[in-house]
């Protein structure tokens, strides 16, 4: 395959960028997307240009880290992660866009990596149960209704990619803060802090700059997890049972 | 409550609600045009006497009004605030950018701006007629025929009232889960009483002007 690719550029945080138009050759249909990136790199390396950058870790759809919007869609046109997207979903011939997450809280690196520690920010501020640590204690000691394993764990799926954010026409972490929230919200090893975690989470999320909810449901669409919409309608209830019922401090 | 963007959110939805319930009675009033000048003015005249001997003559409509227009207050307030954050949190646009989300959930802003120059009008037009040429207080059957029998008029009045149903049929939707009661389950309901409530009060309203531009009402 050969492939046009129109790439943001910026050399740092502060350094104004563009999008800087690039051909690549010989790509193969089962090559992953970042793996047609390393074919680019290579090639700019060899060239003596500094190569793109860009998140990456695992490659296996589990982790997170990468990123970009393809096509003004992140993730790309499947749903699924950047790493686990195949040049087959392309054609030969095609140009493709490629761009870094587009927020205020995650501001520009350097081309495609952007900051994304507002969300490390969000889990500190109570995305974790207060529980002594050690060997992992008897599976049965604590009942977990079967309903609420299933919505925990659905929630527990995010990896914390910010696919959300970028889809979004706000710029708002809503289903990300929302999926971590209700992940351990409705188990009982989370009902300790069940109050003051939605509560500060939430505060943390508007402290650091994002948007607001208009339901759209960008963010749902993006998720290569599948999070889905109402993770939010939940969260909103939570909030709303908290500042009614959170112990004064 | 006021301090977060979920907060704002709440009083989005309830402030909405409320408006939302003030126009099906609104809406179920005007249809009373269709039966006569005699019932209408009566009606009109009733709204101002309700709650006597209790309450003085026109305290009930009044307090109508002070709740309404705290309700507009509050929504647009926050619907300013939210909306200046979020264009803040999403300060460069995607080069490859593509239409985004259905129509409604689109126009909600603009919609929202239409919908109050268009009550701003509204009242000057047919409450305290400072718009309208040879209003006659006390006569709203009269005043109505006049305001709809200008070109101008009916064009303000359907479009705002077109507006009006795109906007609820977002909003409605939206301040239930806003209010965290929407769930799986009732999806699908809460979709549909959202295109019913947006379908009769578009309809309802505009069958006002549409009655007089047929010369149903005249």
């Amino acid at each position: 395959m050969k492939l046009t690719l129109r790439v943001w550029r910026q050399k740092n945080a502060d350094a104004d960028g563009a999008m800087s138009t690039y051909e690549v050759d010989g790509i193969s249909p089962d090559m992953s997307f970042l793996e047609m990136l390393d074919v680019l790199n290579e090639q700019l390396i060899l060239s003596g240009e500094d190569p793109v950058a860009f998140d990456h870790d695992c490659r296996e759809g589990i982790c997170g880290a990468c990123s970009l919007v393809i096509n003004g869609d992140a993730h790309g046109p499947e749903r699924t992660t950047t790493c686990q997207l195949h040049m087959r979903s392309f054609k030969d011939g095609d140009t493709i866009d490629i761009e870094p997450w587009r927020a205020s809280a995650f501001p520009v690196v350097k081309d495609l990596v952007v900051d994304r520690s507002a969300f490390d920010r969000i889990i500190q501020a109570g995305g974790y149960i207060t529980a002594p640590t050690g060997a992992a204690p008897e599976a049965h000691a604590t009942p977990v209704p079967k309903p609420d394993a299933d919505f925990a764990f659905e929630h527990a799926e995010c990896i914390g990619c910010g696919a959300c954010v970028a889809a979004c026409p706000n710029g708002a972490a809503m289903l990300f803060t929302s999926a971590k929230i209700n992940h351990l919200n409705v188990l009982p090893q989370g009902a300790p802090e069940r109050e003051t975690r939605v509560l500060d989470m939430v505060a943390q999320m508007d402290e650091e700059g994002f948007g607001g909810c208009t339901l759209a449901g960008e963010c749902a669409t993006a998720c290569p997890k599948g999070i889905p919409l109402m993770s939010i309608t939940s969260m909103n209830k939570e909030w709303l049972r908290a500042t009614r019922k959170a112990p004064k401090r | 409550m006021w301090g977060s963007t979920v907060g704002k959110k709440t009083v989005m939805a309830v402030s909405g609600l409320i408006m939302l319930l003030y126009l099906v009675v609104h809406m179920i009033g005007n249809l009373k045009i269709f039966f006569g000048a005699g019932e209408f003015n009566h009606y009109a005249h009733w709204l101002r006497t309700l709650g006597e001997p209790f309450l003085h003559y026109e305290w009930a409509l009044w307090l109508v009004r002070i709740v309404l227009v705290i309700a507009v207050v509050a929504h647009a307030v926050s619907a300013y605030q939210l909306s200046r954050r979020d264009i803040k949190a999403r300060p460069t646009k995607y080069v490859h950018s593509k239409p985004r989300a259905s129509y409604a959930t689109r126009t909600m802003r603009w919609g929202g701006i239409i919908l109050g120059l268009f009550i701003v009008w509204h009242i000057l037009d047919l409450t305290t007629g400072t718009v309208h040429s040879g209003f006659q207080p006390g006569h709203p059957y009269q005043n109505i025929v006049a305001t709809f029998s200008t070109w101008y008029g009916n064009v303000i009045y359907i479009v705002a009232m077109l507006a009006l149903g795109l906007h609820i049929r977002h909003g409605f939707w939206s301040a239930a889960q806003t209010l965290g009661v929407g769930s799986r389950a009732r999806d699908r309901a809460l979709k549909t009483v959202a295109n019913v409530l947006a379908v009769l009060l578009t309809a309802g309203f505009i069958a006002v002007p549409v009655g007089v531009m047929t010369g149903v009402v005249s």
